[in-house]
């Protein structure tokens, strides 16, 4: 068991006939990924690692039985790759594209929303099941299969915490990037609940930064609703205070999104707190001692 | 990947350009929202000339600098303001020679103050009551939103944090735009006169689709005046655009100010690198904002201070990483440099050979400390090895912050 992605998962590349698209399609498939196609419109017929590619989503989910795409279309077309693949009823959509408009994602959020498909992303580094299903550009060798879930909206932080874990012994039952651009398709509690509801999944381990108000809401999911042992990083904490454009950002937080006012709810929360990034596997281990 | 610690204590991870006030307006009047008339001025001749052409009997002269709180800041070493209310073109010459050149200190900007190199003469206008407004995208609710206050004038983040019930907030769908209901709604909240609500109607409007229309980050009026006839101008504008969204506003580009910016940032920002100098003394290079962010938190906790902020981004190639490495040594203040890469997109041969490339073309005059993993790791490693570069090889994060910090020597207090 795990979340979103498993051994089963078929999955086409959009955008695949480009450099990294090319390149990280190759990767998934050394990986064990059932890569299955891939999408550019106007190089149907074309192979490429040889995968089949099609000219549009809708005929390579009819032909190949696609259930997840991952997306490198660049980011002035990636708002509308998103809205194709859910058009075409994909369930699982991984929008890796980084610098999308802001404004193109919230033309694209509603839709996502009111269709069956889950939209991860974008600017993220993808989701991965160790030892089943790699989608995105996280590097596979630094997971191992196991029980602990690992979600973030920073990619390399992602690997870095994964890695600790693995030295630790604590393998992973999936990994999920969330994405840093301010609107994304996932947010950390969406994930908690699967990660929740997974039985494969022992504990849970999270990392936020400064900003916004994502971690606080989190942390109010996990005090009512996570039995399992949780622990968390946010980056940021010594970012100093810079100059100020304007004011709207606290305002819609309200005064939250300092590190102090996240760590406070996270520790109010029973959420392990990792003391600096080198403690985040540490914390990890110390949340599931505690619990046990 | 973009990140600007520009929101006071918050901060806004994706990049946005800034613009002054004078243009923000004009933008705003094409675009049909009421603002007053005004001119730019460079020099005190051309401000007293502005204040006679406008023909009003007060004006306001006003400093334009990338910052707010300008009317309750002061010029350094002076009493001068950043906003002051002129009432002959003689005060408009005086108050513009106290300004420009000068350096305007709020804050906003922090104790080192900015430059003041052009002033805005605004036609003055005959205030009822002062109001908030701004638009902006809600996280939470996925969306633009409008929001608005009767608290105008004040510090908005005290208004947010001590009377939250005072912020009034409408989100709109970026392409049915806000509804005139909405725009009622607020109007009424705001306990506007039934007689204005015509005009709050068309001015929340069209704030909001300019907002949309041109990629906007960030649009905010304060105050919003209520005028004694009636209508509502906006007295103040700040505005902020999506960097990722440029590309299809070309004539936006334009009104970029570099004067204003950092010079290692712009240069930073031409090579597509995220750059935010710091006043330490450990240079970092990392590879994605938020472990850029950690790697500065690291380094602190084993008692460091970090020179910059530096995320190299996904895509970077061997240029683009050179450069990186030449902005960091430009800062006199570097006593050693910190690598940190965790290779995804990024793959560790790239850096590696860059970081070859660099030490032959740029030359290192401070100690290197790297650290790599990640995407093609081993091959990455054996470059470096196979270079003969001086370079202080980390693994894992705690040897690398350790190190760096040693090589770099004990922080000046």
């Amino acid at each position: 068991m795990s979340i979103l992605v498993n051994r089963d998962t078929r999955v086409i590349c959009q955008g695949i006939t480009g450099k990294v698209g090319e390149f990280h399609t190759r990767g998934c498939l050394d990986y064990g990924t059932r890569m299955v196609g891939g999408v550019t419109p106007g190089k149907g017929g074309e192979t490429v690692a040889g995968l089949p590619v099609f000219n549009t989503v809708a005929e390579a989910r009819d032909a190949t039985g696609a259930n997840a795409t991952m997306i490198f279309v660049p980011p002035a077309f990636a708002a509308d790759a998103i809205l194709e693949a859910v058009g075409a009823g994909v369930e699982l959509v991984i929008a890796i594209t980084e610098g999308i408009p802001v404004m193109d994602m919230a033309r694209v959020l509603p839709v996502v929303q009111a269709s069956q498909s889950r939209l991860i992303g974008p600017n993220c580094p993808g989701v991965i099941t160790p030892g089943e299903c790699k989608i995105g550009i996280m590097p596979g060798y630094i997971h191992t299969p196991g029980h602990v879930g690992v979600m973030s909206r920073s990619g390399t932080l992602t690997y870095e915490a994964v890695w600790q874990l693995t030295q630790l012994g604590h393998g992973q039952s999936t990994c999920v990037g969330l994405g840093g651009d301010p609107l994304v398709g996932s947010s950390f509690i969406d994930i908690l609940e699967l990660f929740q509801n997974d039985p494969d999944t022992h504990a849970i381990l999270m990392m936020g930064e400064i900003g916004g108000s994502a971690e606080e809401e989190a942390a109010a999911y996990v005090k009512a609703h996570v039995t399992k042992p949780c622990a968390a990083f946010i980056a940021g904490r010594t970012a100093p205070p810079g100059k100020r454009m304007g004011h709207a950002g606290a305002i819609i937080s309200g005064g939250k999104g300092t590190a102090e006012a996240k760590l406070a709810a996270l520790a109010d929360a029973g959420i392990e707190i990792a003391e600096s990034p080198a403690d985040m596997g540490s914390a990890l281990v110390r949340a599931i001692k505690r619990h046990s | 990947m973009g990140y600007l610690p520009r929101l006071g204590s918050q901060f806004s991870r994706e990049a946005v350009m800034k613009i002054h006030e004078f243009q923000a307006k004009d933008l705003l009047r094409t675009a049909g929202v009421p603002v007053l008339a005004g001119r730019v001025a460079r020099t005190p001749d051309e401000a007293a000339a502005a204040f006679t052409a406008l023909g009003t009997p007060v004006c306001a002269v006003k400093a334009q600098i990338h910052a707010g709180g300008r009317g309750k800041g002061k010029v350094r070493g002076s009493e001068q303001r950043g906003v002051e209310l002129a009432k002959t073109a003689d005060d408009a010459r005086r108050i513009a020679e106290g300004l420009l050149a000068k350096t305007l200190v709020t804050i906003q900007t922090g104790p080192e103050g900015q430059v003041v190199r052009q002033v805005f003469v605004e036609s003055g206008c005959a205030i009822d009551r002062e109001l908030y407004c701004a638009v902006l995208v809600d996280r939470r609710v996925g969306s633009p939103v409008l929001i608005a206050s009767t608290a105008g004038g004040m510090d908005i983040e005290e208004v947010a944090a001590k009377t939250p019930e005072l912020i009034l907030s409408e989100p709109f769908d970026p392409d049915r735009g806000l509804g005139g209901w909405q725009a009622r709604l607020l109007a009424s909240k705001l306990g506007l006169p039934t007689a204005s609500w015509r005009h709050a109607e068309t001015f929340f409007k069209k704030l909001c689709a300019a907002f949309v229309s041109l990629d906007a980050s960030l649009l905010e009026i304060n105050p919003l005046v209520l005028a004694k006839d009636g209508t509502l101008v906006a007295l103040d504008a700040k505005m902020t655009f999506d960097d990722n969204a440029l590309f299809r506003h070309k004539d936006l580009a334009a009104l970029r100010d570099e004067a204003e910016e950092e010079p290692a940032e712009i240069r930073a920002a031409a090579a597509g690198l995220s750059y935010v100098k710091l006043n330490g003394t450990i240079g970092c290079l990392v590879n994605g904002a938020g472990l850029a962010m950690s790697t500065m938190d690291l380094v602190k906790h084993h008692g460091g201070e970090p020179a910059n902020f530096l995320d190299v981004g996904g895509g970077a190639d061997v240029n683009q990483v050179t450069e990186a490495f030449r902005i960091i040594l430009s800062d006199t203040n570097v006593k050693a440099i910190l690598v940190n890469i965790f290779g995804g997109i990024m793959r560790c041969t790239t850096i590696a050979t860059a970081l070859v490339e660099a030490s032959k073309t740029v030359g290192f005059t401070v100690p290197l400390v790297v650290r790599l993993e990640g995407t093609e790791v081993e091959e990455g490693k054996k470059i470096l090895a196979a270079s003969g570069a001086k370079i202080i090889t980390a693994d894992g994060l705690t040897d690398a912050a350790k190190k760096v910090v040693a090589a770099a020597g004990k922080p000046e207090a």
